[in-house]
């Protein structure tokens, strides 16, 4: 692999919007307000972390932008092509192959039969799974299933990958792992990343820039582009630092609600 | 970033060889035997059990035998070509009835899982029909079909399609929510959805619906072969005729044929449902 020019931090590799999301407000018939007045506008090709507390409707955002529901009030609109979602359980069908899941994806993409078994096995390699194919979810750690999960993700060809709290159940030394691979697939594919997630340090580390959730409802509180150059380590000195100044603000913004 | 790439792809390698699951068991000769040996104590401790109730002289021997003679004429019959044409009879008759409450039982069940309405209309009526014992409704079967094999399928079907379409119905209700938003995800809607990610989600619950309904078609289908005779040699036929005849050692064996089809069923039942939850990782392998 040739070295890959890092991006500069903040703007998009290519010109145009991603996503543009724009007075967004979602309220439940339970009468609980999810979303309020969101305004983000995402570009194509950045890697956009929100990060909240808990009850900041960042999964109901996500959910908004792959179509699975409907904003109340506001627009949403991705001209920068098809979104899909990742879970933070893999969701992988149990009674599938690793393989099985992936061919699933391409074949209701139309993708003819002849060519789903090398293409499925193209992108498990791509995942660091070759030769995995064959082994059904509950024979795969957690970190592999994450990884199936987005090899499955990406046999849609989408341009834009919506991810809620992918690592959050993994232990750190594979999320670690994750981190690296992530970037790569990133840096290698161009794709959009909207990735939620409660832990500000990953963030930092992902990132190219971090949107700061309040919780309810959920508003835009702050936003924070993240200057550091790639690829970084979770633990290098910039990322701390920049992860304990989203702390204090996210710390600011949950102690509102102990009152 | 090569280096840096050829690290990252060891140290994932390293971390997946650190997970591997223990290696697949094989079943060996000891486990086979560990499971085989308490079902024929149990068999051996019936038989002796017979023979001490029909030593006791509680009935005469030509009314219970004992089980050496049951056994010996069961021996006798099934050499016959007669007993393997009521066999072949009655199973035909099975496997038309069953199949066909699989088709009314999966397409009914198919349609009140997901149509709304129509849950509340007859939910509670399919799960009426699956109480009803299934000689009730003989008396119509007879009348809407004469003394027929339509009387015995038509009933076969009433008794197993119901328990089919409520295993469905309970399975479609039990697919955990994140697997269908992750197949609308993957761009599946509609019947797509329902072949690819809600009824393969279902199938544990929908297969023990279908091993219930087997069992309520096998019970209608000899109280149909007892009640509906046609002259052909079927099993409840034969069953008939040793009473009839107060012939006791046939009609005992006849019994002995019946229990083994339905546990021979059942276990092929079993066998589906435990292959099902194995690949589905649903089997303690610790034990």
């Amino acid at each position: 692999m040739t070295m890959t020019e890092p991006r500069v931090p903040g703007t998009p590799a290519k010109a145009g919007i991603a996503v543009k999301i724009d007075g967004v407000s979602k309220r439940y018939p339970t009468g609980v307000v999810a979303l309020d007045d969101i305004n983000l506008t995402v570009g194509v090709g950045e890697f956009v972390c929100l990060v909240g507390a808990s009850g900041c409707g960042k999964s109901t955002l996500l959910t908004l932008i792959a179509g699975l529901d409907h904003p109340t009030v506001g627009e949403i609109v991705v001209p920068g092509g098809r979104p899909t979602l990742l879970f933070q359980e893999a969701a992988l069908l149990p009674w599938q192959t690793a393989s099985g899941n992936v061919e699933l994806a391409l074949r209701l993409r139309g993708i003819a039969k002849a060519e789903r078994r090398a293409k499925a096995a193209e992108l498990l390699e791509l995942v660091h799974l070759g030769g995995m194919g064959e082994r059904r979810p509950h024979e795969l750690s957690g970190g592999m299933r994450q990884r199936v999960a987005l090899a499955r993700a990406l046999a849609q060809e989408p341009d834009i990958l919506l991810m809620d709290e992918p690592f959050g159940a993994l232990d750190a030394m594979t999320r670690d792992l994750l981190h690296d691979e992530l970037e790569r697939i990133w840096s290698e594919t161009g794709k959009t990343i909207i990735f939620v997630t409660h832990n500000v340090r990953e963030a930092a580390r992902l990132g190219d820039r971090i949107v700061l959730l309040t919780s309810r409802p959920g508003r835009v509180a702050a936003e924070f582009p993240v200057d550091i150059a790639r690829p970084r380590r979770i633990e290098s000195p910039p990322v701390s630092s920049l992860a304990g100044d989203v702390t204090a603000a996210l710390r600011r913004e949950v102690a509102r609600h102990g009152r | 970033m090569a280096v840096d790439q050829q690290v990252l792809t060891q140290q994932l390698a390293g971390l997946d060889a650190l997970e591997e699951s223990q290696g697949r068991r094989r079943i060996t000769a000891g486990q086979l035997w560990r499971k085989t040996w308490p079902k024929l104590a149990a068999l051996a401790l019936a038989l002796v059990l017979w023979q001490l109730v029909v030593e006791s002289g509680w009935r005469e021997e030509y009314v219970l035998p004992a089980p050496a003679t049951v056994l010996a004429k069961l021996g006798e019959i099934v050499t016959t070509n007669s007993f393997w044409a009521g066999v072949g009879v009655t199973a035909r008759r099975a496997a038309v009835g069953f199949g066909l409450a699989v088709v009314v039982g999966g397409f009914v069940g198919a349609l009140v899982a997901t149509i709304r309405p129509l849950r509340v209309a007859v939910g509670a009526l399919i799960t009426g029909l699956q109480t009803m014992p299934s000689i009730a409704w003989f008396p119509l079967a007879i009348l809407l079909f004469q003394l027929s094999e339509g009387a015995i399928t038509f009933v076969v079907v009433l008794g197993a399609a119901p328990s089919i379409a409520n295993g469905l119905i309970g399975g479609i209700d039990h697919v955990p929510p994140i697997l269908v938003r992750a197949g609308r995800m993957l761009g599946a809607k509609g019947p797509t959805l329902f072949r690819h990610v809600i009824l393969p989600a279902a199938m544990p619950s929908c297969l023990a619906g279908l091993k219930q309904g087997w069992a309520f078609a096998w019970r209608s289908l000899m109280a149909g072969e007892l009640l509906v005779l046609l002259g052909v040699p079927s099993i409840g036929a034969r069953l008939q005729a040793g009473r009839e005849f107060s012939d006791a050692p046939l009609l005992l064996a006849m019994m002995i044929v019946v229990l083994v089809i339905g546990i021979v069923v059942d276990g092929l039942f079993g066998m589906a449902d435990h292959r099902l939850r194995r690949r589905r990782g649903l089997v303690d392998t610790a034990t």
